[in-house]
């Protein structure tokens, strides 16, 4: 195939990736601090949430494979999986190939869900976190496109997107531990458990 | 009528309610956002919902399970 | 059938939990040796098991479980499991598994011995809250005793879960054992045993193994020669409340529940009766010739697991005591599911309106459905309980009821409470 159109899908379906794993990240920011839109039912948000990811490492696999049939520059199979261990370019592409295999854990482990439990499902979903800044660093560092306005300005919106799904999380945990339950003095406490009735239900005014 | 029953964890549950969204014929929300199951097997023509409201859950605290008996 | 190693009937039979030597010496002399017998054949065994289904002991912990039923879904949890000896007593009235640790420890450690070697666990967990060292001190002494003169097979240990109300619930209890978190687990299949790690856990009340301890030396029959035929055997009861001599008695199941609460004394006329803690029920006048054993409670919303009967006098109101009962149970919620962490706090609000006299129908409507919406939707029974108590309350105290919810609180609603609690409770 010829080089030149390999090298635009690369270039292409990793932006696109990049896209996708950003609304994939607000999405699961937003079911967590309980953000709903308005007319849509917060189980669609959810299952928006998981295709979203499913179509986010369907691009990461069309990027993975249009850069190794490249033969423009080599980059070889293993470096995929193992950091830095590309020829070309080795610790930007490695950063691309950190944040694949935080893609992967994260993927992989929910697909085995009911077989994990659920603290452990729930650390490694928290990879998450690292695998988008990481990916960030990849697209712009390894510059083929990086000077682009378009390309910055995409960058700059899903930086403030995360950021401000970011900050409402952080929001909503905060105001969670600020309601205290079992304050019983001199007792010793025994759960570290607070829930808070859903946003949507206020209690029951006397 | 099928022999399978909505089983709520407690403990699990955080008042999501994305289960009594998919089911309201079966799953009613109390004043606190936490689900009250109706008595009774799960009818048949529910399952499928009942299956998505089970992979919805964030908190995975829906299950579905078989009915025993007594 | 287990051969007794005293086959006659032991000294002392009005008291047969209480009324003996505290000490090692004593208690050899007084029940016989602590004998196991651990052969390739499981034929001791097979007659302890026989001995516990025959002898029809059921738990004293709150479940009235059959003890025959558990010890075996224990033991099919596989071997190398632990014993937990269940001395928490969160019921702020109850006092008979302090005092049985106190004086009879080592009936209470030799039962534990007993179901160890049935289930082929290799160790006992003796749990005492935290704050009551005289307990743990006398448990401590106890097993000094018997490690001094060996007596024993398999590894005793004292440890100090919280002091909270919830924290005696048994998955409570084998979850702080094996994490530190003294929180409820949720087990939609009853079937199978509590496990701490992997290895399989059998919790008991301490008064249930202490009759246990009594069952494996003289036989069911020895058992079940008090009691009824239905309900055999002897419990312990705390009463307290407004009676001159407050205490803890052993009595015969089966026996009217006023015979009971005349024991000690109460003061004056008994408006009522609360039976079975305050997870339990009120019992009104009509009602105190019921039978205290489980079948007959429980046709009167009442049960007879934790040994309880608090007498509340006719210059109390009970209202006022419900409502106090309901915010220290609410206050009491492990806050992990939602309908309990919620709906005890607002339905003590409730009935706290309701005494003050600020609460009209719909606040009396919105509290039955409350109840009626909280009931069964915990992890454990701490939220069915509560609703128990508070129905039984609308109930036995329905005129009060009226009354107060006609703006006319009764002038007892201010009077000091006659029940205990940890801290003072304002309604």
């Amino acid at each position: 195939m010829n080089s030149t159109y390999l090298w635009y899908a690369t270039r292409a379906s990793g932006i696109v990736a990049l896209i996708l794993l950003t609304l994939t990240m607000v999405l699961g920011l937003a079911t967590t601090s309980r953000a709903r839109a308005r007319h849509w039912p917060g189980f669609a948000q959810q299952e928006f949430h998981r295709r979203v990811s499913i179509l986010a490492v369907v691009f990461l696999a069309l990027h993975v494979l249009t850069s190794i049939l490249d033969t423009y520059v080599h980059i070889g199979w293993l470096a995929i999986v193992v950091p830095f261990s590309s020829p070309y370019s080795p610790f930007w592409v490695g950063l691309g190939a950190i944040a694949l295999d935080l893609m992967l854990a994260v993927f992989v482990s929910s697909l085995l869900r009911s077989h994990l439990k659920p603290a452990t499902w729930r650390g490694i979903h928290w990879l998450a976190y690292g695998s988008w800044p990481i990916a960030l660093a990849h697209t712009f560092g390894l510059g083929t496109d990086s000077g682009e306005h378009w390309v910055i300005a995409v960058g700059v919106l899903c930086v403030l997107s995360v950021g401000l799904a970011l900050a409402w999380r952080v929001r909503t945990s905060v105001k969670k531990q600020a309601t205290v339950v079992n304050d019983v003095p001199h007792m010793v406490p025994l759960t570290r458990r607070v829930t808070t009735a859903s946003t949507r239900r206020s209690r029951d005014d006397a | 009528m099928t022999r399978l029953r909505i089983t709520i964890d407690p403990v699990a549950c955080d008042a999501y309610g994305y289960c009594a969204e998919l089911l309201p014929e079966a799953i009613t929300l109390d004043e606190w956002g936490y689900p009250i199951i109706a008595d009774g097997p799960l009818p048949g023509e529910l399952v499928d919902l009942a299956k998505r409201a089970v992979r919805d859950c964030p908190k995975r605290a829906i299950t579905l399970r078989e009915n025993k008996r007594g | 059938m287990t051969r007794s190693a005293n086959p006659t009937r032991p000294q002392g039979d009005v008291h047969r939990l209480l009324g003996h030597p505290t000490d090692l010496k004593g208690h050899i002399d007084a029940h016989g040796p602590l004998h196991v017998s651990l052969g390739r054949d499981r034929s001791w065994q097979q007659g302890l098991m026989t001995s516990l289904e025959a002898s029809g002991l059921t738990g004293r912990g709150g479940g009235a479980f059959p003890t025959s039923i558990k010890a075996t879904l224990a033991c099919s949890g596989g071997t190398g499991g632990t014993v937990v000896v269940n001395a928490m007593e969160g019921e702020p009235c109850s006092d008979k598994d302090k005092l049985l640790l106190i004086r009879a420890p080592h009936l209470v450690l030799d039962g534990a011995q007993y179901l160890a070697a049935l289930c082929r666990a290799d160790r006992i967990v003796i749990c005492i809250p935290i704050g009551r060292d005289s307990v743990a001190a006398a448990v401590s002494h106890a097993l000094d005793e018997r490690t001094r003169q060996r007596y024993t097979r398999v590894q005793e240990v004292v440890v100090r879960p919280p002091d909270r109300f919830i924290a005696g619930e048994e998955s409570a209890l084998t979850n702080w054992i094996e994490s530190g978190r003294s929180l409820p687990v949720f087990r939609p299949d009853k079937g199978t045993p509590l496990r701490i790690g992997r290895r399989a856990s059998l919790v008991h009340n301490a008064e249930t193994l202490a009759h246990v301890a009594l069952i494996a030396r003289h036989g069911p029959g020895f058992f079940r020669s008090r009691g009824t035929s239905e309900e055999p055997g002897t419990c312990l009861v705390t009463i307290s409340g407004d009676v001159h001599h407050p205490g803890v008695v052993e009595v015969d199941h089966g026996t009217p529940l006023s015979d009971i609460a005349v024991l000690s004394k109460p003061v004056g006329l008994v408006q009522a009766l609360l039976v079975g803690g305050y997870g339990g029920a009120w019992v009104g006048p009509g009602q105190f010739a019921t039978p205290y054993a489980s079948i007959p409670l429980r046709t009167i919303g009442a049960s007879a697991g934790v040994g309880i009967i608090a007498v509340l006098g006719d210059t109390s109101c009970g209202l006022a005591e419900t409502a106090r009962i309901a915010r220290y149970l609410a206050d009491q919620s492990a806050g992990q599911c939602g309908p309990c962490h919620f709906g005890l706090p607002a339905i003590a609000d409730d009935l706290a309106r309701l005494v003050r006299g600020h609460g009209g129908r719909d606040t009396l409507t919105r509290l039955h459905r409350r109840l009626q919406e909280v009931n069964g939707r915990g992890a454990c029974r701490h939220p069915d309980g509560a609703v128990s108590l508070v129905r039984s309350a609308l109930t036995v105290f329905a005129p009060d009821l009226a009354a107060h919810g006609r703006g006319e609180p009764c002038h007892h609603w201010h009077k000091v409470t006659t029940l205990r609690f940890p801290r003072p409770i304002r309604i």
